[in-house]
């Protein structure tokens, strides 16, 4: 046995949930486990007791609504990579879920479970920053909101209160056509990425930039936005070179992690070329998008 | 704690610690010796078993967490005793398999894509496969290995998948 004696619960809703977690401190949730088994096989992590939510039916759905789509925190990432919904309506996000772990690791793994972990080389976290999603849970009774641009506050750090349960996230829908793109380098494929880049495009009559947003992970210890080059872009042709140089400048004052996968100057190179490469996708596929209507 | 398993198609009634994985659940209170214990964090995919016809890695699951599932081994994709399934006989033939280690689990894994997808193209079983790591034949014979069974289980009205 690898990981330290614990309690096991299973609540029947979120607020008992909730409960749990406010009466012991050690404790923590489980979804899928996909991360957190690993840590405690590693005692890295040894929770008290383990709250499993994963079979709460009321925190497992994906929602379209008007201007989102909202999707509940125990959804598994397997049921997401195969929903009809996201495909249509957050192409970036269904783009990106092959690159999330391992086939047998997504069957498991939740959103939520991904979002709460906050591991800088993943990649759903990466996905709620660029697209600008909203994270709410349950605390007390209550449902808090939180802007997936401050719910990353560090490496596994994120704004959730003590004893908060998530619940869901919400990406807002771009109107019209766009495009998206994501890019990884990681040692073997679906393995942590050492450094990511994703991009939603939309594009105007004319072919410009309408509206862009870029974003990088695993760089640094939370997903950033590249804002000074979304600025640069919005209303011009997305020109190879334009975008190099765009992204190259925003990227200038980043401090990037430096380990033994990869120092924090080739993080920063890498960054430039891969968040080029996922503009250029998502220019290429927002035409795509335009032509076939 | 008492929980309820299915395994291989018998019910089991296990009282167990809460902290037992599902592989050391599998290993040592059931004697199902197939599912192999490699890193046992997550990376190496050698204890992949279906759980609810699902490939998973059953050292990233407590087997509380599994409770009311129904298990697949290794031990349970055989039709008969005596016998192999389609998948198995195909590594037999390909020299899909060296030393063993990541085997059970390939097969596992073979046989969750082939339930899924009975066609796979060459990029869909390496897709598939990608979690398992293999240090002995370069990948290229279990390849080889799943494509042939694809061809055969699509050529036959037998069911090859596991028994239920």
């Amino acid at each position: 046995m690898k990981s330290a004696p614990f309690a096991y619960s299973r609540p029947a809703d979120v607020d008992e949930a909730c409960a749990l977690l406010a009466a012991d401190d050690g404790a923590r949730v489980i979804a899928g486990g996909q991360s957190l088994v690993p840590m405690m096989a590693m005692r890295l992590a040894w929770p008290t007791r383990l709250v499993d939510i994963a079979r709460i039916a009321s925190l497992s759905y994906v929602r379209d609504e008007k201007d989102a789509v909202a999707i509940g925190a125990c959804t598994r990432q397997c049921a997401i990579e195969r929903d009809q919904v996201v495909a249509r309506r957050l192409p970036l996000l269904a783009r990106t879920m092959p690159f999330i772990g391992h086939g047998a690791t997504r069957a498991r793994g939740t959103i939520g479970g991904s979002l709460a972990h906050a591991d800088p080389a993943a990649e759903l976290p990466l996905i709620a920053v660029t697209l600008d999603a909203t994270l709410s849970y349950r605390l007390n009774g209550n449902t808090g909101d939180i802007a997936a641009r401050d719910f990353f506050q560090g490496l596994m750090m994120t704004a959730l209160p003590a004893g908060a349960c998530l619940a869901s996230v919400r990406f807002p829908v771009w109107p019209g056509k766009v495009g998206s793109g994501f890019h990884e380098v990681n040692a073997r494929r679906s393995d942590f990425a050492f450094v990511a880049a994703a991009a939603q495009v939309q594009l105007d009559e004319d072919g410009k930039c309408r509206r862009i947003a870029i974003g990088v992970g695993a760089a640094t210890a939370t997903p950033i936005r590249l804002g000074a080059a979304e600025k640069a872009l919005t209303g011009i042709v997305l020109g190879g070179k334009q975008v190099a140089d765009a992204v190259r400048d925003a990227l200038s004052d980043i401090e990037p992690l430096d380990d033994l996968h990869a120092s924090a100057a080739y993080r920063r190179r890498a960054a430039a070329a891969l968040a080029a490469r996922a503009v250029a996708d998502a220019k290429t596929d927002a035409e795509r998008a335009r032509h076939a209507h | 704690m008492r929980i309820e398993l299915t395994v291989n198609g018998a019910k089991h009634v296990l009282d167990i610690e809460a902290r037992t994985t599902l592989l050391d659940c599998l290993r040592d209170h059931l004697g199902l010796k197939g599912a192999h214990a490699g890193c046992e964090h997550g990376v190496c995919g050698a204890c992949t078993v279906l759980c609810d016809g699902a490939a998973v890695r059953s050292c990233l699951m407590f087997a509380p967490q599994a409770e009311g599932s129904t298990i697949t081994t290794i031990e349970g994709v055989t039709p008969a005793p005596g016998e192999l399934s389609p998948v198995q006989d195909a590594f037999c033939e390909t020299h899909g398999m060296q030393c063993g280690y990541c085997t059970p689990a390939m097969i596992l894994t073979a046989h969750a894509l082939l339930a899924g997808n009975p066609d796979p193209t060459r990029d869909e079983i390496v897709e598939a496969i990608s979690g398992n790591i293999c240090r002995c034949t370069g990948y290229a014979q279990i390849v080889e290995a799943i494509s042939l069974a694809a061809e055969r289980m699509r050529g036959t009205n037998t069911p090859g998948g596991p028994r239920p």
